[in-house]
């Protein structure tokens, strides 16, 4: 099963994205509360996409994309930023640093969805 | 919204729960931007957190489709970002606007919370915050970024808000510096918090960089952007070690485009402490135009205390073979060598003066204003009371006393945990003090002043003070003191300083670290300071620390006693007085002598260090002694006159020796033990001197 690296510091977030992503039963979610946990989890876990929030109180999502995109084994896994209105800025940092796409909250589940499987197709496939 | 049509009534009480949380965090982190916003700035940490905090809301109340919800936190965050970004300036009207925005806010999610249908109108409230944002719109130079030596990869991973701290410290004319560490990824988070922590206070933390280390499973590498109005060098003795390199990236010059033509002009010493910097790094170029300086503005030139330290010690050694001089100088006049020994004496005279400058002089050095410990202090009172929900003011005064650098350093410890105390113990929760009819806002009074050769801080609180009753019960139960003791309320309170003391009900996370009353009085103590405890219950509590100026160089008086010499730090002798054995008094046990209109517990030092031999003479010295306000006199055979000495410590195995503070060279090859007046007045006024 293809899995899935959602960071994000809300709970209640993670929890409607982990629904919205594990709805299809193809794909499994790693949850990571903070950008630390990312960093301890990737290196462990092997996953197919990363789903990351910008704001986060340790490091940042666009620091993060800058770790993912300098890694050896994460350098092409696709990778999507988390947002809200009001933060271009930070949204066209984190593309020029090399996120895939970005999604604005509130997020609908049918572009997520339709997304993940562009981007790591679905294990039928 | 659209996507989450079919909400469940749990995914509502996760939104619910995680919405109060945010709130609360919300209410506190603006509880303190209004203090601290006071003195016109406030700090970027909390704003940014409370950006955080309106930012997730807005977010999650999005996706639940909670639109009243969604559309103020959304214009609040607006105002937040520009408040954050310097576009808007923080005053009483935002904070006003920033804590109705709050409360509206709590009633909508209360009233989700409980159906309530009710709709609260805050049309007037989304216009106050948009007012507050317009016509704020500030420009950032982005050019100003280039003139670093950042890696461009860096500051493409800077946020638009750490972009806009990172400008913030160049504009306030701070040091940029990288700081690239190596963790391993098992203890990473620690690692660099215990970093970041040791880097924020002595500065800002701007952006923390991570990047895969030597081996993405075993390691990771941090890149830290970091400002300070530090130089290189103490930054590098701060936190560089095998895992961690620090790099300056803005040198003497800087480049800032003029806004009119787009010419550029060297700005004239932006970086007044980076001329210390060129050591470590040599490719600083050279002022390129005529005419405009890049030599440094600032007259101070910052020095390793170890330097003054050895400084210090020469000058001791001086003082020493002056002494010797002067010591053979007299000996040649009573042997009767009088030619040239008018002119010896005349020379060590003048030898003498001009060591007194030197040994000033270098005093003047090590002293420092007690000011920049009360800075870190006023941080602590407002964490603290912060946690705590209380409400403090913290009041300075005499911030410009000068205190020994080394005894500083040592003292803030100490300090700020009387202070945690006081905040912990002392001052009451606001309703609780309304209830005694006091202002809700508690105050702490920190003043400290100069008391002939000694430095005087004062922590005064006007909390609820210390309940004698309740000590003394305590003592008793942990068998402290007897029930019999017949305790005076001032001895009581004094209690609070034996190992072991805790009134404190609950352990709080404050107070219950295992540090008593008895380390803070052992830490002042090590520098020879005093700590005396005045309190009225229900009104407040006064600590008094009392310190020597300086540790480094002290007039002493040696005495001898059982045929063995001591030196007395100066400082703490009253009076030498000569006594008939026959004005020695017992009174319960202890012997006293009465001294004009008071009555003077005697020690004698023979006892006290278990020395055989008393003194056969007719009469007794006694050096009377005071640290603070306890006096004692000091029963010694001989007094042998002042001396400069230089204290040294006895070193780790010697520690704990009761009475004795250091050691001493008289000059002459003697060594002579150095007596911890502090120390033995504790001892003997508590019972234990007389064995």
């Amino acid at each position: 099963m293809r899995r899935i690296l959602v960071t994000d510091d809300s709970a209640t977030m993670r929890s409607l994205l982990v629904a919205t992503i594990e709805a299809s039963g193809d794909y499994e979610v790693v949850e990571a509360a903070s950008g630390f946990e990312a960093l301890r989890l990737l290196p462990r876990e092997k996953v197919d996409l990363i789903i990351t929030d910008i704001n986060m109180p340790d490091i940042n999502g666009l620091e993060l994309i800058n770790y993912v995109r300098k890694s050896e084994q994460y350098r092409n896994t696709p990778l999507f930023i988390i947002s809200t209105e009001g933060r271009e800025k930070d949204v066209e940092k984190g593309l020029a640093l090399g996120a895939n796409e970005y999604l604005v909250k509130p997020i609908d589940p049918e572009r997520l969805q339709a997304l993940i499987r562009e981007y790591v197709g679905a294990d039928a496939e | 919204m659209s996507g989450v049509n079919d909400v469940s009534g749990k995914a509502v009480k996760d939104f619910l729960a995680e919405a109060e949380e945010i709130l609360d965090q919300l209410c506190a982190d603006i509880g303190v931007l209004s203090e601290s916003s006071e003195g016109g700035e406030c700090d970027p940490d909390s704003l940014n957190s409370v950006f955080r905090g309106a930012h997730s809301l807005k977010g999650l109340a999005g996706m639940f489709g909670f639109n009243g919800i969604q559309d103020l936190s959304h214009n609040l965050e607006n105002l937040l970002d520009s408040l954050r970004l310097g576009k808007v300036a923080i005053g009483p009207q935002v904070v006003v606007v920033l804590t109705d925005s709050l409360e509206a806010l709590g009633i909508m999610i209360r009233n989700l919370g409980e159906g309530v249908s009710e709709k609260i109108s805050v049309q007037s409230l989304l216009q106050r915050i948009n007012d507050c944002v317009s016509g704020n719109e500030g420009v950032e130079s982005d050019s100003l970024l280039s003139s670093l030596e950042i890696p461009r990869s860096m500051i493409n991973a800077l946020t638009e808000y750490e972009e806009h701290r990172l400008l913030e410290n160049i504009k306030k004319s701070r040091n940029i510096f990288t700081v690239l560490a190596s963790f391993s990824l098992a203890t990473f988070d620690q690692d660099l918090a215990e970093l970041t922590d040791q880097l924020k206070k002595n500065g800002e933390v701007i952006s923390t960089l991570p990047s895969v280390g030597a081996s993405i499973e075993s390691s990771i590498d941090f890149e830290i952007l970091f400002g300070s109005a530090k130089p290189m060098a103490e930054i590098v003795a701060l936190v560089a070690d095998g895992n961690v390199v620090v790099r300056q990236v803005n040198g003497q010059q800087v480049v800032i485009p003029t806004s009119a033509t787009g010419n550029t002009v060297v700005a004239e010493d932006a970086y007044p402490e980076a001329a210390e910097s060129d050591a470590v790094k040599p490719n600083a170029a050279a002022p390129a135009d005529a005419g405009i300086t890049a030599k440094s503005m600032s007259r101070t030139v910052r020095v390793d205390i170890g330097k003054l330290d050895d400084l210090m010690n020469i000058v001791g050694e001086l003082v020493l073979s002056h002494s010797t001089i002067s010591d053979i100088a007299e000996k040649m006049r009573k042997a009767g060598y009088s030619t040239m020994l008018a002119e010896l004496l005349k020379a060590a005279k003048g030898l003498e003066r001009k060591l007194n400058e030197l040994q000033k002089g270098v005093m003047e050095i090590r002293m420092i204003p007690v000011g920049q410990l009360y800075e870190k202090m006023g941080r602590i009172v407002r964490k603290i009371s912060k946690e705590q929900g209380k409400k403090v003011d913290l009041r300075v005064f005499g911030a410009d006393t000068e205190l020994d650098k080394l005894i500083m350093e040592d003292i803030a410890d100490p300090l700020m945990h009387i202070i945690r105390n006081a905040i912990d113990h002392g001052i009451e929760l606001p309703e609780e003090r309304r209830g005694r009819g006091k202002d809700e806002r508690g105050t702490i009074k920190l003043s400290s002043y100069q008391k002939g050769n000694h430095v005087v801080i004062e922590v005064e609180d006007d909390g609820r003070g210390i309940d004698v009753a309740k000590v003394k019960r305590k003592a008793i139960e942990k068998g402290l003191i007897s029930p019999n003791d017949n305790l005076s309320d001032r001895e009581a309170v004094e209690l609070i300083f034996l190992p072991g003391f805790s009134t404190s009900e609950t352990v709080s996370e404050i107070s219950g670290r295992g540090v008593g009353m008895d380390v803070v009085k052992n830490n002042i103590a090590a520098v020879s300071g005093m700590v005396d405890v005045e309190s009225v219950h229900g009104e407040g509590s006064r600590m008094t620390i009392t310190l020597p100026i300086t540790l480094a160089i002290i007039k002493a008086l040696i005495i001898s006693t059982a045929g063995r010499y001591y030196a007395l730090p100066i400082t703490s002798v009253l009076e030498s007085i000569m006594i008939e054995p026959a004005d020695i008094l017992t009174v319960e046990r202890k012997e006293v002598i009465q001294l004009r209109e008071s009555t003077l517990p005697l020690l004698r030092l023979n006892r006290f260090f278990h020395l055989d031999g008393e003194a056969a003479g007719e009469n007794v010295f006694v050096v009377v002694v005071g640290v603070a306000d306890k006096r004692l006199g000091i029963v010694v055979d001989e007094l042998l006159g002042q001396q400069d000495i230089v204290i040294k410590t006895l070193g780790p195995v010697f520690e704990g020796v009761r009475g004795v503070s250091g050691a001493a060279d008289l000059g002459d090859q003697r060594t002579i033990l150095v007596l911890d007046v502090g120390g033995i007045i504790n001892e003997a006024t508590k019972g234990g001197g007389q064995a």
